[in-house]
């Protein structure tokens, strides 16, 4: 049971009329890394808001380390009180496409705030937490920078760490370099590449099929809703069916 | 009347303009914020109150609403209005007024954030009065110096309207001193001394502007 970070079951997601997740289940495992690719409008992103509770979902069940976030009952998705919601928001992280990192705090406050005023780290311990990542992400001499300072691609890295910082037992990344040019994607596919070899557990939604390609267990490709089809790198990319077939070949053009 | 005269009278309307402009800034101010959250509150009564109070004090002359608030004790509650109270009267009358104006600020500041701060905050787990407080208020100052500045300049000339409720500020003053003295040398005294005044508060504010100049 424990070795489940992440299950999502029949969650549902309706915005008025429209459906926009039909019927999504899937677990994630530690240490798994799972990508989720799909046309835009697919609703992909919407997936990721839900796992995070930036949207409550319509129907469906929601599940961190055996901890129930959310249910269904009687037809209505019901979520758990909010002292419970806290504790199981301290299992997951979330890296967003435009970063949205603070401005008015410096790349090391930007990453230990949180920890400092919401997890109650003493002030020294964060720091030294906070400049370990930052060594790691290459951006040690950046620490007292501002965000409007640094590149797109150094931003995204301080976003990361800022993630990391709360130690979460699972990360998940919304379309992380689709705000970036070709040059700064690199640099951040190279640390989702480092995270990856140290077990980090992610979900990441992606538009980088060479990437999503080498670094997932799982790829999950998803359309209308509903998850098309989902297997191994291996199985998607040699084995797809029609309609990811079609839409890998778009890439690969 | 002799120039020390003079200066003593128009001194001491000085210091009551300069008394009604900081009293108003700091109860205004405060007072601003609370309003435009009553203004974006997702309780449909309260928003439409604090619009409505909005719009009427914005929509009415303030000198209107200074005869309101000083009369409004006698002819309200029937109770008998004391000597001190007309002082009160042109603050609280300033302090209602200038609220609603900086509560629309506030407004724009506050919506003028993306959500995508907000946002992150939730993900990182700060409750929603540490967002506000660390997050939101520190980038929504920035923003809205440069309409809060036009507001003060506004307020400093405003003060004259003090003698409504036959206040003695500096304009004032001024305008008795020259009708005693037929001369206009006292009314050019008074507004050399508003722009001086604006000329500092316009300073300050550059500064404080420069000093949030650090990030973007």
């Amino acid at each position: 049971m424990q070795d489940k970070v992440l299950e999502i079951n029949h969650m549902k997601k309706r915005f008025g009329d429209l459906t926009v997740l039909e019927d999504i289940s899937l677990s994630v495992k530690k240490g798994e890394v799972v990508s989720v690719i799909g046309p835009s409008g697919s609703g992909k992103s919407t997936l990721l808001r839900c796992a995070t509770m930036l949207e409550w979902m319509d129907g469906g069940e929601l599940i961190y380390l055996g901890e129930r976030a959310a249910y269904e009952e009687n037809g209505k998705c019901v979520y758990a009180s909010k002292t419970e919601l806290k504790k199981i928001h301290k299992h997951f992280g979330l890296v967003f496409q435009n970063f949205n990192l603070f401005p008015h705090y410096t790349v090391l406050k930007n990453i230990i705030d949180a920890p400092v005023s919401v997890d109650k780290v003493p002030k020294q311990e964060a720091k030294e937490r906070a400049i370990t990542l930052l060594k790691q992400l290459g951006l040690e001499n950046k620490m007292d920078c501002y965000p409007h300072q640094l590149s797109g691609g150094q931003q995204q890295r301080v976003s990361i760490a800022r993630a990391l910082a709360l130690q979460p037992q699972i990360l998940f990344f919304d379309e992380p370099t689709s705000a970036l040019d070709p040059e700064l994607t690199g640099e951040v596919l190279k640390v989702i590449r480092e995270l990856a070899k140290q077990h980090m557990t992610m979900i990441i939604v992606t538009h980088e099929m060479q990437f999503a390609r080498e670094l997932s267990d799982r790829i999950i490709f998803m359309e209308q809703g509903i998850i098309q089809q989902q297997g191994t790198p291996e199985e998607i990319f040699t084995a797809p069916n029609a309609r990811v077939k079609e839409f890998i070949g778009k890439f690969a053009g | 009347m002799n120039t020390t005269t003079m200066l003593q009278i128009l001194g001491s309307g000085m210091l009551k303009t300069a008394a009604i402009f900081f009293l108003t800034m700091v109860f205004s101010l405060p007072l601003g914020l609370f309003f435009s959250f009553g203004r974006m509150s997702g309780n449909v009564v309260i928003r439409t109150i604090a619009k409505f109070y909005i719009s009427v004090m914005r929509g009415t002359p303030l000198m209107l609403q200074m005869i309101v608030v000083y009369f409004a004790p006698y002819y309200v509650f029937g109770l008998r209005i004391p000597a001190g109270y007309r002082f009160v009267a042109v603050i609280l009358s300033f302090v209602l007024n200038y609220a609603a104006y900086y509560a629309e600020i506030y407004r724009s500041g506050i919506e003028s954030i993306p959500k995508g701060q907000y946002e992150a905050a939730e993900v990182l787990g700060y409750s929603k009065i540490q967002t506000f407080v660390k997050i939101i208020l520190p980038q929504v100052v920035k923003r809205i110096l440069p309409p809060v500045t036009n507001e003060m300049i506004t307020l400093v000339k405003d003060t004259s309207l003090a003698f409504v409720l036959t206040e003695v500020e500096m304009f004032t003053a001024a305008k008795q001193i020259a009708a005693k003295e037929t001369s206009i040398l006292p009314l050019m005294a008074a507004g050399l001394f508003y722009y001086l005044f604006n000329l500092v508060v316009a300073a300050v504010m550059e500064h404080v502007e420069k000093r949030l100049n650090y990030y973007k």
